[in-house]
């Protein structure tokens, strides 16, 4: 037996982490549960935009934009201002398809386009995700969103509807279900990537001409990739859409900087290693939604009360920047770098 | 984005709406031109370039508002012709030196780098500058006309019903003076050829003793030099800054010099135009907020059917 890789060993801390998590006595430290359950649905759509990412190299700005058409599509399931009312399972695997199904549509005129094009037209693309999420107000609610969202979690089970939140809707529960759902999603483009397609991906990233000249088709591939990383993005907008109850406002959590930030989790922590993304996600987003509140609450109390320049969360953009400029100077590989078979 | 328009009869809306995105227009192919000369030269998209210029609105802002606290009260006049003339002659210094900066610090050390990297850190500038003016103007939009009438709203002439204001006619007075002295710079100085040749091929420039790295610098000098000068008029026009118009305005331009094939001159005036009169007309006829969405399914539309842009020249890939 070959003894487990480093990016497996790191893997399995982090899941071990997240499971005994819950049971700490988080509110004594000041830690809103919530934020815990956030951390693995932004997981989710990082692991998705590693799949075009890291692992067939597209540099694809607009991720946010399929995180809103899945949590869009979940409000329109299972608000109950709509005939459908479904419940949840039937309300995710839909987004998640539907949302691959956008990605395909998207992708297929854009695939002559090469590295910086590429980013701007899905830069564009997520922008006009916002203003037609915006304006077509009657059927995503516009600014007012979709409020009240409680499905049951299956069908032929009625619960959580009336206007209550589910018990499965509350912390322990759907944070549980958001872990096993992120393990699910984590071992499942594992064996994607070991799998013929996730090697074409690899190859295509790699050198695309060279990918065409070896008979695979690079044009195919790379749908495939903007496919199955919006689909997967879609499944996390769709727990997102859960978590809230509502569809948030659509310019303000699927904007151009959500996107920018996953994309500096994942290089942070490591394109297309996908314990290194987990790990990015988990020490920028932990570091940016818990740990400065805490930071902030001490300096605040400490030193400068109500002195706008020692408040952590005035500085978050410089930080994230910050991060993305020194990881591309001195470690352009992240933290815990794809251990690849041979040097290139 | 601001209203353009009071309500006019069907003709005189028209030819307002013509005006304003020609003023828009040569607005865009200012910033378009930072974009396009830096990613000529090195093949960078710089998208801290947008922010670059909203910095350069910040200084608009802060040096009015200190002459308006030296000189008291400044109307439309002789004084505050001087302050915009200051205007005009510090602001760009300051985008052209702070971009000369960001390029030693950030984008130098990774020339050898592969495409991506740079192109993150840019990113990452980007975050960077967009704090850097959130600590500095707030989060909340400045009016510069509470400071100070610097343009009045008076109309230079009126041709028929259509008024040609002050403001607009400070942007072309301002902008076809600096295209022309582009054109001049690139065409027929020293320097400029020095730019075409390490655009066309950096390692034989360097090769041939043209000293890189110095025409990178003035490279990005030129692209700061003009946003600052745009960051000026801009202000003067629209009259209100915040922290996020660099995103916005910076999409805007980033899409001409792409329409109009990015790395070519004339392409990113070309492109800059075009798009200020997508933004008017878009804006006038339409309801709601359809600009971005129009703007963006024209750059896709035009990307899938001329993928180099309306200027830009084919270049066969190479292995």
């Amino acid at each position: 037996m070959t003894p487990p890789s480093r990016s497996a060993i790191a893997g399995g801390v982090l899941f071990a982490m997240l499971v005994v998590l819950p049971q700490l006595p988080l509110a004594e430290w000041g830690i809103p549960a919530n934020l815990l359950t956030e951390l693995l649905i932004l997981s989710i759509l990082a692991l998705g935009l590693n799949v075009i990412l890291g692992t067939t190299g597209l540099l694809h700005l607009g991720i946010a934009a399929f995180y809103g058409i899945g949590c869009c599509i979940t409000g329109i399931l299972t608000t109950s201002i709509f005939p459908f009312q479904t419940n949840f399972l039937v309300a995710m695997m839909v987004s998640a398809f539907g949302t691959a199904l956008v990605g395909l549509i998207l992708g297929a005129p854009v695939l002559r386009l090469r590295g910086d094009y590429l980013a701007l037209v899905t830069l564009g693309f997520g922008q006009i995700v916002i203003t037609v999420l915006l304006e077509f107000e009657n059927i995503t609610g516009g600014k007012k969103t979709l409020q009240g969202l409680f499905p049951p979690l299956l069908p032929f089970v009625s619960e959580g509807t009336m206007g209550r939140r589910g018990d499965w809707q509350t912390f322990p529960h759907f944070y549980y279900l958001c872990l096993g759902l992120l393990a699910i999603v984590y071992l499942g483009l594992g064996n994607l990537e070991r799998s013929r397609l996730g090697r074409g991906l690899v190859a295509v990233r790699e050198d695309e001409l060279a990918a065409g000249a070896m008979g695979l088709n690079p044009a195919r591939l790379k749908l495939s990739a903007l496919a199955i990383g919006a689909g997967v993005a879609g499944l996390a907008g769709s727990l997102f859409a859960m978590h809230n109850t509502n569809t948030t406002e659509p310019q303000n959590s699927f904007n151009f900087n959500w996107s920018i930030i996953i994309l500096a989790a994942i290089i942070l922590g490591g394109l297309s290693s996908r314990a290194g993304v987990l790990w990015g996600v988990v020490l920028l987003m932990g570091f940016d939604k818990i740990a400065s509140r805490i930071i902030d609450d001490s300096l605040q109390a400490a030193a400068a009360d109500g002195n706008t320049a020692f408040r952590l969360s005035n500085w978050r953009l410089m930080i994230f920047g910050l991060v993305l400029i020194g990881m591309m100077r001195f470690r352009p590989n992240g933290l815990l770098p794809e251990r690849r078979g041979t040097s290139k | 984005m601001q209203p353009i328009l009071a309500d006019g009869n069907g003709g005189a809306l028209f030819w307002e709406l013509l005006v304003n995105g020609l003023v828009m227009g040569s607005l865009f192919a200012l910033i378009a031109l930072g974009y396009s000369l830096v990613y000529g030269i090195i093949e960078l998209v710089n998208f801290a370039h947008g922010d670059l210029f909203m910095l350069g609105a910040a200084m608009t802002y802060t040096l009015t508002a200190l002459a308006v606290s030296w000189f008291g009260t400044v109307t439309p006049g002789g004084m505050s012709f001087a302050i915009v003339l200051g205007l005009l002659l510090i602001v760009p210094f300051f985008c052209g030196g702070a971009n000369i900066l960001i390029d030693r610090a950030v984008y130098r050390p990774l020339r050898r780098a592969p495409r991506l990297v740079p192109l993150v850190s840019a990113l990452g500038v980007s975050f960077v500058l967009v704090n850097i003016g959130q600590l500095w103007i707030g989060t909340s939009p400045l009016s510069l006309e509470n400071k100070a009438q610097l343009v009045s709203d008076d109309s230079l002439i009126q041709m028929g019903e259509v008024p040609l204001k002050w403001k607009d006619a400070v942007v072309l007075i301002t902008v076809v003076p600096v295209m022309v002295g582009l054109t001049w710079l690139v065409k027929f100085t020293r320097l400029g050829k020095a730019m075409r040749a390490t655009a066309q091929n950096l390692v034989a420039a360097q090769l041939m003793g043209i000293g890189v790295e110095r025409v990178i610098a003035s490279t990005f000098f030129v692209g700061g030099y003009l946003a600052g000068l745009a960051a000026v008029v801009y202000t003067l026009k629209i009259g209100r800054i915040e922290y996020q118009m660099g995103f916005q305005n910076g999409l805007y331009a980033f899409t001409a010099a792409v329409v109009g094939g990015i790395g070519n001159i004339p392409g990113a005036v070309l492109g800059g135009l075009l798009l200020g009169f997508i933004y008017s007309f878009g804006g006038g006829y339409s309801q709601g907020n359809w600009v971005d969405a129009l703007i963006f399914g024209v750059l896709i539309v035009l990307l899938i059917f001329r993928p180099t842009g309306l200027l830009g020249s084919r270049s066969r890939e190479k292995v």
